[in-house]
């Protein structure tokens, strides 16, 4: 029973991003892409990772997702985009860009072919997490903030010149 | 609740899935905005290898490195978002082919 959410979940997944990834409108393809990372979070659940489930929702598929529509809106694409979108999208663009993809899951799969082991069914709490992540990778913890800070201070340098220019006129 | 037995191999397969699908649209569109999702694709089947060997092992460490790329990927977004804008506002398109120039 498990094992059927399970590879229903992973089919819901690799299904919406492809189809995420091949749409011409952006707020589609943003919809298609928050089904696959629901369906990822479906499947960190049930391999036993409940707290990293409850991450995937709230700030991959919540606060980055959110991020994106909030600059799709502000750009105010329209139908001109969605034309010159679909002519990029055909013709034989596919070609060697499925070829080389391709060329790399062919070689994914022979590497994988000879794993072995399965997860095992216990759940690793989130008390656990915290422990851990505040114990021996306590120092990953204040990198990963120093990072967040940058990130801060960029994202708010090139976004105030343009509201700033947006102001202008 | 307690997870299932999934075999890794299943579990890594869908990861790689995820990732070719990532690479072929960073490969494929010109759009900066579905490059950026790509990238996002990209980082969560990585993520989703790491949550795999966190639970065939049985340990957090998995967990952690899990929290650490939406770190990343948090980051990464905000910074690519920005840019997004200001590549709106000077070149007037999303195409990123035109804006190979570095001196725009």
């Amino acid at each position: 029973m498990l094992a059927a959410l399970f590879y229903i979940a992973a089919f819901i997944a690799l299904t919406s991003t492809m189809a995420a990834l091949t749409r011409t409108n952006a707020t589609h393809a943003l919809i298609y892409l928050i089904v696959s990372l629901l369906a990822v979070a479906v499947m960190f659940f049930l391999m036993g990772a409940p707290f990293a489930a409850a991450l995937e929702v709230v700030i991959y598929a919540g606060a980055i997702m959110v991020l994106f529509v909030f600059v799709i809106m502000m750009l105010n694409l329209g139908d001109t985009g969605e034309d010159r979108e679909r002519e990029w999208l055909t013709g034989r663009n596919w070609f060697i860009p499925g070829a080389m993809a391709a060329l790399l899951l062919l070689e994914m799969l022979l590497v994988l072919s000879d794993s072995q082991g399965v997860t095992t069914g216990t759940a690793v709490s989130p008390k656990a997490v915290g422990i851990t992540l505040f114990g021996p990778y306590l120092l990953a913890v204040e990198i990963a903030s120093m990072l967040l800070l940058s990130a801060l201070v960029g994202a708010y340098h090139l976004g105030r010149r343009f509201i700033v220019r947006r102001g202008d006129h | 609740m307690d997870g299932l037995m999934v075999p890794m191999e299943h579990v890594l397969v869908i990861a790689g899935l995820l990732f070719v699908c990532g690479l072929f649209g960073l490969m494929l569109r010109r759009n900066i905005i579905f490059m950026l999702m790509s990238l996002e694709v990209m980082l969560n089947s990585a993520a989703l290898a790491f949550i795999a060997a966190g639970a065939h092992w049985g340990q957090a460490d998995g967990q952690i490195i899990f929290m650490l790329i939406l770190t990343v990927a948090a980051a990464e977004v905000a910074v690519g978002l920005g840019l997004v804008l200001q590549i709106q506002r000077r070149f007037k398109t999303l195409d990123m082919d035109q804006a190979n120039r570095l001196r725009g």
